[in-house]
């Protein structure tokens, strides 16, 4: 042991040797990231990409998700409590943590609990000068009712922070561990506001995390170091690279000629050749995400269950795997994916059976149908191609003697149009898990607290659905939620206001070289406790 | 030559804000809504989206919106990303330098092959060598050069790798940006094998970008050649037994070149279209690639900004030219 | 044969103009490359008209048990598609062939709405002068001064990605064109003494634009409009590869590109034939327009 790092201080002392001659450090890591970050400060986004690339590395949380799972564990707080009825969340902070010492700052104090009540006052107070400092929003912060929920946050004393909360509300830890409720250093913001310098903040970011922020190129690289004064110790690698690379296929060939050792999102057709090759090892794992075809609830004849179970009968799931997703995903039956506490595995889907949908669809009345399906004009996590999707589902409409058009629109109006209670035909869209709660999909997206919104787009409101999602929401025991959850989901499938259609697999190419990286499954990219083989 | 140059500057003028009309009108017409597409699935709640269009100034009067914004424009303030939230001249500042390397280079390229060739073909007129030649430049006039780009990349990046598949540089390298220019900067940062790495990204793409123009320059060099060989003090000259090498080197060339030179400043536009699909093609950070972010991602002030630096940008190029042209050729005064 | 004669007598008989033709065609049939091209052309012109009959397969058949099949001389290949199969199963070949009526419509369409529009104005921009013509012009130099890709990329973003929108924004984009070689002839054509002789007998402005001044400005415009059919097939090919033309499923060759780009490593054939496509056709048009050029110019010709 103590030869081997007397070999590496050496290797580091020849490789501090070769940086000075123009060659990079010892241990760097580099990862072919598959788009720009728009800005640093993991408030104002919602994208992955964006929490790759600062709270993931960055930033630390008062609650963190244990790398590798959705088990919520302390961070920046090593213990809380919760009063009784619900309403109140005490957190004991961690004492002697350090913020990272840059080149454009040097903390002269230690974490302490002002840090985290300026972290969340400058999204939940409108007066605080923080609140518009990048012209942007707090998207997560309002889409998940924070600013509804939180009532106060208190400095109790340097390291006690109570939040008090309007309502009792069973996934709060799980969102004290979402990326926007990173911690930033109060110090360093005031420091730019005397400077007046505060779009800085959203720039270059500083903060607690394992790795330190060193330089951004935009749309080409941005560079972070191992941060040496690190709470939970000093990462392995010593530089960690984002390699800005958004074709798929320009990331795989980087990582073939080892310009990068580990990416995220191949395309579905060169996982079969990666899978092959020696140097290569490729990770997988179920994404927390579905994909789905919505039918407007509201419309005719679609406000007719037998209507939608027969049209969902007609669809050819596999087909659906097997091109567009190229094997990459898992047919889906629930609204939830398999790996998620509560999915009820007895329910059974839909069989694909044309004869019988259009034996049902005749039976119901319906005949020469025209419906419009609606294709997604962006690759998303849970849907590689919406288009190719659509026009599969579209042959095997025609099959049953449904007439199906395919209709697209820019992103934004996607969503708005989707939005509108009235609009025509059935929409393919999906969701991500944001904290591994089944709350997060079930009264999100079927609740009729989302029908008029982008959320609900079959606009579904069912008594019976709506009163076991609301009760679940209130109680603390997961096992009395999960069976509640259960029965959420039959309720769901006798009514079928969706065809679920897919559940993706995320596949995570690596060089052999890169050691311990575990896949989240929320879908994030950490690199915190990564090393990488000599 | 004086009133030339002012009438032809006093014509920008017109013309600018025809630009800013267009740039700002482009940029309202787009459908779609830029709170919305941010949100993403999530959804934002009406009150919300109220309070961030108007903070955006997107409730205001039309007329309002564009005066302030000639106003900022004047003041050399564009706005901010709605992504980044960052001034978008400075996200145009740090993108352009790599989209003008790049042309530069193109350019270099096309002249430096597509003048000789022009000559050569113009010199062996009617052989199998012009029309081979001529063959060749028809093809490169003729490539999608999105497809031929990809081409690229799969021969010598995938079969040979000879070559990076993207980006300006390898990351084992890191050194402040000096200039903006990767060429430059790794000679600066004086790093080992920095600018032969520099070069090796630049290759494809500049080659990509260079095949029109280059296909263009041979063929208009050829024609002038032609046109000029033909005419009297040409022919008077080799009367006199001037030599072919100095006949051509020294009065046909150099009077063909004058049109030729007006077809370069001309490529300046077509690089500018070409840049969009080069640098989507071989994720090089420049501002076409960005142009085309944006507008999928309806960052208005980016469209907006960017429409505008481009044009603007073409529009001097255009003006020099057009000034050159004037100063080698004294007719041109006359016709306007 | 003074011009003016010409006019008249083109008015008068039939022959004169059958010479003409003749002499043109005598002039482009010198031209070897130029048969060549027309020859392609032609045959492309009929691919796309019999695309039904030729076609193995329908463009939108999805053989859901044959994804990425190679084509026939490659391992894996087999006759039924013989340039492989599309990532959902339909046949390349038959999809290139319906694929040819598209690039062969968004040409004559752009080419005929530039045209028809951009001599239009252009007429009338040059015939009146005054403030009409300059605001034109300025118009005109404003268009010019975006990047054409760029400003149909904005265009079509406006109007919303699809076939009809990319071939309305190309068609303004190359608007100008047309319209400054119009005025240009005009203004050139009108100090005349045929147009000033027409004047005084007392022809209308309307007569004399159409009837005088187009028909002598016409051979810059018949191989600006053939320069522009290539365009318009290349830009509107590079529009469905940036994701703004024509939406898939249809065989556009530009969006059968951008479909494919993910497989680039993996099944070259998806990529390489429908660029080979497009290289192919806008070839053999541009070649046309290099003899249609030649005939016409004849300040070019035999010198």
């Amino acid at each position: 042991m103590i030869l081997k790092t007397t070999i590496r201080a050496l290797a580091l002392g020849v490789s501090v040797a070769a940086m000075v001659a123009g060659a990079a450090s010892a241990k760097t890591l580099v990862y072919c990231s598959e788009g720009s970050p728009a800005g640093f400060d993991p408030g104002l986004y919602t994208a992955g990409t964006d929490f790759d690339a600062s709270s993931k590395t960055v930033y630390n949380r008062l609650v963190e998700f244990k790398s590798g799972t959705t088990e919520v564990v302390p961070a920046l707080a090593e213990s809380w409590d919760v009063s009784d009825d619900g309403m109140e969340y005490t957190f004991h902070l961690r004492e002697g943590v350090k913020f990272q010492t840059t080149d454009f700052f040097t903390p002269t104090r230690e974490f302490n609990a002002d840090d985290v009540v300026f972290s969340f006052t400058r999204m939940l107070d409108k007066e605080s000068p923080w609140y518009n400092y990048a012209g942007g929003q707090w998207q997560y912060f309002d889409a998940m009712s924070m600013p509804d929920l939180l009532k106060s946050i208190e400095k109790v004393d340097d390291h006690t922070v109570k939040f008090v909360l309007t309502r009792p509300e069973a996934p709060f830890i799980a969102n004290m561990a979402m990326d926007f409720a990173s911690i930033m250093s109060k110090e360093y913001a005031d420091q730019l506001q005397a400077d007046d310098n505060m779009p800085m903040l959203n720039q270059q970011p500083l903060g607690t995390g394992p790795f330190q922020f060193v330089a951004y190129q935009k749309d080409a690289v941005i560079r972070y170091k191992a941060n040496p004064d690190y709470w939970g110790g000093k990462e392995a690698i010593d530089d960690l690279v984002f390699a800005i690379t958004p074709d798929a296929a320009v990331r795989y060939q980087k990582l073939l000629a080892n310009e990068c050792q580990i990416m995220p999102y191949p395309a579905p057709a060169d996982i079969e050749a990666m899978k092959s090759n020696d140097d290569i090892n490729v990770m997988e794992q179920n994404g927390l995400n579905v994909a789905y075809l919505a039918y407007n609830t509201l419309q005719e004849p679609f406000d007719k269950p037998e209507v939608r179970k027969a049209l969902n009968m007609a669809i050819n799931k596999k087909a659906i795997i097997d091109a567009v997703f190229q094997g990459s995903g898992s047919v889906a039956k629930n609204p939830i994916p398999p790996t998620m506490w509560g999915y009820n595995d007895d329910i059974e889907d839909d069989p694909y059976d044309p004869e019988a949908a259009k034996k049902m669809l005749e039976d119901a009345g319906v005949t020469d149908l025209k419906m419009k399906i609606w294709a997604m004009p962006v690759q998303r996590p849970y849907m590689p191609n919406a288009r190719r999707a659509a026009e599969l589902i579209q042959s095997d409409y025609a099959e049953v003697g449904v007439d199906a058009e395919i209709v697209s629109f820019e992103w934004g109006e996607y969503l708005k149009r989707a939005a509108e209670k009235d609009h025509d035909g059935a929409i393919i869209l999906g969701w991500t898990g944001d904290n591994g709660d089944p709350d997060n999909f079930l009264a999100v997206l079927l609740g009729c607290d989302g029908v008029g919104t982008s959320n609900n787009v079959a606009e579904y409101c069912d008594e019976d659905f709506e009163s076991l999602i609301q009760k679940a929401k209130t109680l603390s025991s997961q096992e009395e939620r999960a069976e509640l959850y259960k029965k959420a989901q039959e309720v769901f499938k006798e009514d079928a206001p969706w065809a679920t259609l897919a559940h993706s697999v995320v596949y995570m190419p690596m060089r052999n070289s890169v050691q311990n990286y575990k896949m989240d499954p929320l879908g994030s990219h950490r690199f915190d406790g990564v090393d990488i083989a000599e | 030559m004086l009133r030339f140059l002012f009438v032809r500057i006093g014509l920008l003028v017109p013309t600018f804000i025809g630009i800013t009309i267009a740039a700002f009108g482009f940029v309202r017409l787009l459908p779609g809504d830029p709170v919305l597409l941010l949100a993403g699935e999530h959804g934002v709640s009406p009150e919300r989206h109220a309070e961030l269009m108007h903070q955006l100034g997107f409730d205001r009067p039309i007329w309002v919106q564009y005066f302030d914004f000639l106003w900022s424009v004047l003041q050399g303030d564009l706005g901010r990303s709605l992504v980044t939230h960052r001034p978008v001249l400075a996200e145009f500042s740090t993108l352009f330098p790599a989209t003008l390397e790049l042309s530069v280079c193109a350019i270099i390229i096309a002249t430096v092959v597509g003048i000789p060739i022009g000559v050569i073909a113009a010199m062996k007129r009617g052989t199998w060598v012009d029309q081979s030649v001529m063959g060749a430049a028809l093809v490169g006039y003729s490539m999608p050069i999105f497809w031929w780009g990809l081409l690229l990349i799969i021969f010598f990046s995938g079969v040979l790798h000879w070559t990076p598949v993207s980006g300006r540089i390898s990351l084992l390298y890191y050194f402040p940006a000096h200039t903006g220019f990767m060429l430059i900067d790794s000679l600066l940062s004086g790093q080992k094998g920095a600018f032969v790495s520099a070069v090796s990204h630049l290759v494809l793409p500049a080659i990509v970008l260079a095949t029109i123009p280059l296909a263009v320059i041979a063929r208009q060099t050829r024609s002038a050649m032609l046109e000029v060989l033909g005419e009297d003090y040409v022919r008077t000259a080799r009367a006199k037994g001037l030599s072919q090498a100095r006949v051509v080197g020294l009065h046909a060339l150099r009077n063909a070149l004058i049109p030729v030179v007006t077809t370069i400043g001309l490529q300046v536009g077509v690089m500018m279209a070409g840049a969009i699909l080069t640098e989507t093609i071989f994720s090089w950070p420049g501002v076409g690639k960005w142009m085309v972010d944006s507008i999928f991602r309806r960052d208005y002030p980016a469209v907006q900004g960017g429409l505008l630096m481009i044009a603007v940008i073409i529009m001097f190029v255009n003006l020099i030219v057009d000034l050159l042209y004037g100063l080698i050729n004294p007719r041109i005064r006359h016709t306007r | 044969m003074s011009r003016m004669e010409a006019e008249t007598q083109e008015l008068a008989a039939e022959s004169p103009r059958m010479a003409m033709l003749r002499e043109f065609w005598a002039y482009f049939s010198e031209n070897r490359g130029a048969v060549i091209g027309l020859v392609v052309f032609v045959v492309i012109c009929l691919v796309a008209i019999f695309a039904n009959v030729i076609a193995p397969h329908s463009a939108s058949m999805q053989f859901r048990d044959s994804l990425l099949v190679p084509p026939v001389w490659q391992e894996g290949g087999s006759w039924q598609f013989i340039l492989g199969t599309d990532p959902v199963g339909r046949d390349i070949l038959s999809r290139l062939i319906y694929g040819s009526r598209f690039s062969l419509f968004v040409g004559c369409v752009v080419v005929a709405g530039a045209l028809v529009v951009g001599i239009i104005v252009g007429l009338l921009a040059g015939f009146f002068g005054g403030w009409f013509d300059t605001l034109v012009m300025r118009v005109m130099d404003i268009i010019l001064a975006f990047p054409s890709l760029l400003l149909a990329l904005a265009l079509v973003a406006i109007l919303g990605p699809s076939l009809t929108n990319a071939m309305i924004a190309i068609a303004i984009v190359q608007q100008p064109h047309y319209v400054r070689l119009t005025r240009a002839a005009v203004m050139a054509e009108k100090q005349r003494d045929y147009v000033t002789a027409a004047r005084v007998v007392g022809a209308s402005p309307l007569r004399l634009m159409v009837v005088t001044i187009l028909p002598n400005s016409l051979s810059p415009l018949i191989v600006q409009a053939a320069l522009s059919f290539s365009n318009a097939i290349l830009d509107a090919a590079a529009l469905g590869f940036l994701g703004m033309g024509a939406q898939p499923p249809t065989p556009e060759w530009g969006t059968m590109l951008a479909e494919a780009r993910e497989f680039i490593l993996r099944a070259w054939w998806v990529v390489t034939f429908p660029g080979l496509a497009i290289l192919v056709t806008v070839l053999a048009i541009n070649l046309v327009g290099d003899g249609l050029r030649d005939a016409l110019d004849p300040k070019l010709k035999r010198s």
